[in-house]
C-alpha cells in the first residue's frame, strides 16, 4: 500500500466514527460541541510549527508560517476555553440552589 | 530512538480527540471530554516541537505568545450571546491558517501528482472558509446588512466564478510550475466565498455555520493529505464530519435540501407571498398575562432568537424559579434551528441558570402540547407556524414545528405585528385562543415577574 492508500483509508474510517460520535450528542451541547471540534481542528497548528521551525525557511514561509501558528493558537486557546466556559454553566435542577 | 515517539505522540492525540467528542455525548462526562481534548493537543504540540526538523524556535514561541495573549481574553471576556459570531470568525481564523499554510508550501515545495492534488482543495477549502465565516461573522454582529441579498443571476455568477477557480486549480494540479496562476486561483477562491454568503439571511445562519465548520476540518484534512500526516487528517475527519452532520440535522428542522439553503435565496420566495391585511388580534397587559400563567399547571417557553436579541434569558429564568415555586411544571421547547446557530438557546438558558433538564427536544415535547395550559412564545415565530403543517404553498411548509397552537392558550411576545425574519404570516397570531403581547419581551416579563412576585406576596 502506498502513503496516499493509507492516508484514504485513515480518512474514510475516521469520517464515519466522526458521523457515529457526532450523531450520539445531545443538541443539548450542538453549540459546546462545534467550539470542541473548532479546537481540535486547529491542529493546523502541527503543519503551521513544521513550516515554521524549519532550519532554512525563506522570508515568506517564515512570515505564512509565523501568522499560521498565531491563528491557530488563537483558536486552540480560546476554543477550548469557550467550550469549558459553556460545559461549566450546564447545570441539573437543584443543582444551583444548594 | 526518540523519532520512533513521534507517531505514538501522534496516535495518542488522535485517540484523545476521539474520547473528547465521544465524553460530548451527556452533559454529565462533556467537561472531562474537553480536558482530555487539552491534553491531547498538548501532546500534538510537543511531539511536533521535538521534532529534528524544527531547530528554530523563538517565532514559534512568540506565536504562541500572541495567539494565546489574543484568544485567552476572548475566552473570558466574550459575552455568551456574542457564542454565533464567535463561532464563525473562530472558524475563519482556522481556515486562513490552513490556507496560509497551504500557500507557503507551494512556494517552499511546488509538489505534484497526489499532493498538489490535495494542496488546491487545501487552498480552496481554506480561503473560501476564510471569506465565508468573515461575511458569516459580519452579517451575525450585524455590521453587514443581515437581510439576504439577492439579484438576477446570481447564481449563475457565483457557479461562474467556482468554476474559475477549479479550472485554475486544475491548471494549477496538471503545471504546479505555473506560479503566476496561484494568485490567481487564491483570490478567486477568496471571492467565492463572500459570494457564497451574500445571499445568505440571518434565519440559515444554523445551517451555514455548521457547513463553514465541516469546510473548516475538511481543509485540515487535506493539509493532512499534504503533510502525510495521519493526525490532521483523523482531526480534520472528525471535525468535516461533525459541521457535515449538524448541517444536514439543521436541514432537516428546515425540511430543506443543502442546495436550497445554499442556492435557493428564501428571500426571494417570501417577499411574493408577503399580503399584508389588517386582521384583528387579541391581546394582554403583563397583568393579564400573570394571572393566565399563575392559574396554570404546566407551562411551555418557546425561546426563539428574539429571546436573544432582547437579553431576556435571565428574566425567563426568574419567572421560570417563580412558577416552579408555585407548584406550576414550566419546561422550554427547543427547536433545533432557533437562534443563530446549533444549539443557541440552550447556552443563553444554560447561562441563565435554567437547569438543562429543563430544556425539551422538539420530537420529545411535541406530544405535550395538547396537555399544555400556557404555551409562552418569546421571540420566536417560524418555529411556531402552522402553516408549515397546514398549507402547502407556504414558503416553510414541511417544516417540522413546535405544536404551540395545541396548547390551551398561547401567549406571544413581539415588539408589534410586522412579520418576523421571514416575512411569513403567521396564523397562530390570529386564533382565538392566542394571546398577544406587544412590547419588548425583557420589560415585558419583567412586569409579568413583577406582579406574579406581588401575588405570591400577597397570598
Amino acid at each position: 500500500m502506498n502513503r496516499y492508500e493509507v492516508a484514504i483509508w485513515v480518512f474514510m474510517l475516521a469520517a464515519f466514527l466522526g458521523f457515529e460520535l457526532i450523531r450520539r450528542v445531545s443538541p443539548l451541547l450542538h453549540t459546546p460541541l462545534m467550539s470542541l471540534t473548532n479546537a481540535i481542528s486547529a491542529i493546523a497548528v502541527v503543519g503551521a510549527i513544521l513550516i515554521t521551525g524549519e532550519k532554512e525557511a525563506s522570508t515568506l514561509t517564515r512570515v505564512l508560517g509565523f501568522s499560521a501558528v498565531v491563528l491557530s493558537t488563537i483558536n486552540v486557546v480560546s476554543g477550548y476555553l469557550i467550550t469549558d466556559r459553556m460545559l461549566k454553566m450546564f447545570k441539573k435542577r437543584g443543582a444551583e440552589k444548594k | 530512538m526518540m523519532e520512533s515517539i513521534f507517531p505514538a505522540l501522534y496516535i495518542l492525540a488522535a485517540a484523545s480527540f476521539i474520547l473528547a467528542i465521544k465524553w460530548m455525548n451527556s452533559p454529565a462526562t462533556a467537561r472531562r471530554g474537553v480536558f482530555v481534548g487539552e491534553a491531547g493537543m498538548l501532546l500534538a504540540v510537543v511531539g511536533t516541537l521535538l521534532r529534528h526538523e524544527v531547530v528554530t524556535y523563538q517565532w514559534i514561541l512568540i506565536a504562541f505568545f500572541i495567539g494565546s495573549a489574543i484568544g485567552v481574553p476572548i475566552a473570558y471576556y466574550m459575552p455568551m450571546t456574542a457564542v454565533p459570531q464567535r463561532t464563525a470568525f473562530s472558524h475563519a481564523c482556522g481556515a486562513l491558517a490552513v490556507a496560509l499554510i497551504g500557500t507557503a508550501e507551494y512556494y517552499r515545495n511546488k509538489p505534484h501528482g497526489v499532493v498538489m492534488t490535495a494542496l488546491v482543495l487545501e487552498i480552496l477549502l481554506g480561503f473560501l472558509t476564510f471569506t465565508a465565516s468573515l461575511m458569516a461573522f459580519g452579517k451575525l454582529q450585524e455590521i453587514l446588512p443581515t437581510r439576504p441579498i439577492t439579484y438576477r443571476g446570481q447564481n449563475l455568477v457565483n457557479l461562474a466564478v467556482l468554476g474559475l477557480a477549479a479550472a485554475a486549480g486544475v491548471a494549477l494540479i496538471v503545471s504546479p510550475d505555473q506560479t503566476w496562476l496561484f494568485p490567481i486561483f487564491s483570490v478567486l477562491s477568496l471571492i467565492f466565498g463572500v459570494l457564497l454568503i451574500v445571499p445568505i439571511g440571518g434565519a440559515d445562519m444554523p445551517t451555514v455555520i455548521a457547513l463553514l465548520n465541516s469546510y473548516a476540518g475538511l481543509s485540515a484534512c487535506a493539509m493532512g493529505f499534504v503533510f502525510d500526516n495521519k493526525l490532521l487528517i483523523t482531526a480534520g475527519a472528525l471535525d468535516g464530519s461533525s459541521g457535515f452532520i449538524l448541517a444536514v440535522i439543521m436541514c432537516r428542522a428546515m425540511n430543506r435540501s443543502f442546495s436550497n439553503v445554499l442556492f435557493g435565496a428564501f428571500g426571494t420566495i417570501q417577499t411574493s407571498v408577503k399580503e399584508t391585511k389588517e386582521r384583528p388580534v387579541r391581546s394582554a397587559s403583563p397583568e393579564e398575562a400573570a394571572e393566565i400563567l399563575d392559574a396554570a399547571r404546566k407551562v411551555v417557553i418557546v425561546p426563539g432568537y428574539g429571546m436573544a436579541v432582547a437579553q431576556a434569558q435571565h428574566k425567563l429564568r426568574e419567572l421560570h424559579d417563580i412558577l416552579t415555586k408555585r407548584g406550576i411544571d414550566v419546561s422550554f421547547a427547543i427547536h433545533p434551528v432557533a437562534g443563530r446557530m446549533p444549539g443557541h438557546m440552550n447556552v443563553l438558558l444554560a447561562e441563565a441558570d435554567v437547569p438543562y433538564d429543563r430544556l425539551i427536544e422538539m420530537d420529545e415535547i411535541n406530544p405535550e402540547f395538547p396537555r399544555t395550559d400556557v404555551v409562552l412564545v418569546v421571540g420566536a415565530n417560524d418555529v411556531v407556524n402552522p402553516a408549515a403543517r397546514l398549507d402547502k404553498n407556504s414558503p416553510i411548509a414541511g417544516m417540522p414545528i413546535l405544536n404551540a397552537s395545541e396548547a390551551h392558550t398561547v401567549m406571544v411576545i413581539k415588539r408589534s405585528m410586522s412579520p418576523g425574519f421571514a416575512g411569513i404570516d403567521n396564523e397562530l397570531y390570529y386564533m382565538d385562543k392566542t394571546l398577544m403581547l406587544f412590547g419588548d419581551a425583557k420589560s415585558f416579563l419583567t412586569g409579568i415577574v413583577k406582579e406574579l412576585n406581588a401575588v405570591a406576596a400577597g397570598a
